[in-house]
């Protein structure tokens, strides 16, 4: 009887996981409301000496989020530079090299300010929650990260193809 | 249309608004496919009274007689009754096979070409012109000539949608990858409303659009002014709202022609103030209305990919002002 009621409790706790991962908000309310105050301009430093910032991504998990990031990766062009992950113009993304950085924080700082020598700044550009929802995509760009999370269950956001890719 | 069939009309127009009246034809596509439409209920109603009065003619004389006149005369109305129905199978095939190739003929040389490029949510229209420069780019609001057969090349960006106006022909898909084509011609002008056809996400119900016929002069300036770069703004406020819209998110997506904004994501908006509608269709172009839509676009329409923005009040209120003078 225990053990049912405990598998029972797995079972559910397993479910309501599952919500919370495939989660959309369709409506961002507060599209700054996620900038981390911390980030400022002026204290770029190349190198591993780039502190931690322990900003937790709101979208941490979030598969609807890491679609929309993935759409958005495309969009904004990051593929221009940084291709599939794989790098080129741009660092890789997949590896664990992070010049700037690896934790989520250090990434969103790294998009809204730019960094030199071609990362352009996107501050004012990008939404802050657009901005969180790529850097949930890029790190499921990491080798040690399931596919479980990305992308969403019902992949309508992909893009199927291009029919005319310009205007 | 026929006039005889009143009773229908008033019911369908009553259930889903004038706007969308398939049976209201203004092209001979559309006419075509409500003649079609007629002719298949016409018949099926004949045959269905028969057949219910035969049924009734059975059931009244089941006792008379008993079966004795022999099989001969069993066979002959079986067979009578299998040749009418082959009979009207084959008009109604025939009907629908003609019908088929008028509503999709290609149109002739003298066709106008418009490319259409379903987004998720929105149309992104072209006319080609003889050389790139002269292309016309707009989103949402199709102009076409009256009394010309338009061809439309249709495409998509990413999922399948598909391209529907009742009043003017049959629907035709949006396919990522491939064109497909379709075509109708305007009989009278006026303002026709479309709809995606086919479930593409969201926002599938509010991706609408409208086809404005009009006389060809009128049309050929339209299409004249369309060609043209932006409008210099006039004032302080709009030469502040130009700054504004190159300095904010706006220009990662939109284009317009002659400021040096290039995305080409969302909805071209060179002469954005001359289009009716805003938010594909779904809200009238007031600058009311596009305040609340650059500021909350998602509260409108949840999912679309315009984002909600922040801005100051005197930089929102130039923006509009801004948008709003670019005819």
């Amino acid at each position: 009887m225990r053990a049912a009621a405990a598998i029972l409790a797995l079972a559910l706790a397993a479910a309501a996981a599952g919500c919370q991962k495939s989660r959309r908000v369709l409506h961002e309310k507060a599209p700054l409301a996620a900038r981390p105050e911390s980030i400022a301009l002026g204290s770029l430093e190349a190198g591993p000496k780039s502190p931690p910032l322990s900003m937790k991504n709101p979208y941490e998990g979030n598969a609807y989020a890491e679609t929309e990031g993935q759409r958005l990766y495309g969009w904004y062009n990051c593929s221009g530079c940084h291709f599939r992950g794989g790098g080129g113009i741009g660092p890789a993304l997949m590896d664990d090299v992070w010049i700037y950085g690896k934790e989520p924080g250090n990434v969103f700082a790294t998009i809204v300010e730019g960094r030199p020598n071609g990362m352009p700044s996107w501050r004012g550009k990008i939404p802050d929650y657009q901005i969180w929802q790529i850097v949930a995509y890029i790190q499921t760009m990491k080798a040690e990260r399931g596919v479980s999370a990305a992308p969403g269950p019902r992949q309508e956001h992909l893009q199927a193809g291009e029919g005319r890719t310009s205007r | 249309m026929k006039r005889a069939a009143p009773g229908t009309l008033l019911l369908l127009s009553t259930g889903c608004r004038a706007r969308y009246a398939v049976f209201d034809t203004a092209s001979p596509e559309a006419h075509r496919i409500a003649n079609l439409h007629w002719l298949m209920l016409g018949i099926c109603v004949a045959v269905a009274v028969a057949v219910l009065a035969l049924l009734g003619i059975a059931l009244v004389r089941r006792d008379r007689g008993r079966y004795s006149d022999g099989s001969a005369r069993r066979v002959r109305a079986v067979a009578a009754g299998a040749a009418v129905s082959a009979f009207l199978l084959l008009v109604l095939l025939v009907a629908s096979v003609l019908a088929g190739r008028e509503i999709t003929a290609p149109g002739g040389p003298q066709a106008l070409e418009v490319r259409i490029t379903g987004h998720q949510w929105w149309w992104e229209i072209s006319y080609p012109g003889s050389s790139p420069s002269e292309e016309v780019v707009t989103a949402n609001e199709i102009h076409v000539p009256v009394h010309r057969p338009v061809r439309f090349l249709l495409s998509s960006g990413d999922v399948i949608h598909s391209f529907w106006v009742p009043r003017l022909n049959g629907k035709k898909d949006l396919i990522p990858g491939r064109l497909t084509r379709h075509i109708f011609q305007v009989d009278r002008p006026g303002v026709f409303r479309g709809q995606c056809a086919e479930f593409c996400g969201y926002q599938h119900a509010h991706m609408g659009f409208v086809v404005v016929a009009e006389d060809p002069a009128r049309f050929d300036a339209w299409l004249a002014a369309q060609r043209g770069i932006a409008a210099e703004p006039a004032g302080p406020s709009a030469v502040h709202g130009r700054t504004v819209f190159l300095s904010s998110p706006c220009v990662l997506c939109h284009t317009i022609r002659g400021i040096g904004a290039f995305g080409h994501k969302a909805p071209d908006l060179t002469h954005v103030a001359s289009r009716t509608m805003i938010a594909a269709a779904t809200l009238h172009n007031t600058p009311g209305n596009l305040a609340g839509w650059i500021l909350d676009a998602p509260r409108v329409k949840p999912g679309t990919r315009m984002p909600p923005n922040t801005l100051a009040a005197n930089d929102l209120l130039d923006l509009v002002a801004y948008l709003e003078s670019l005819r």
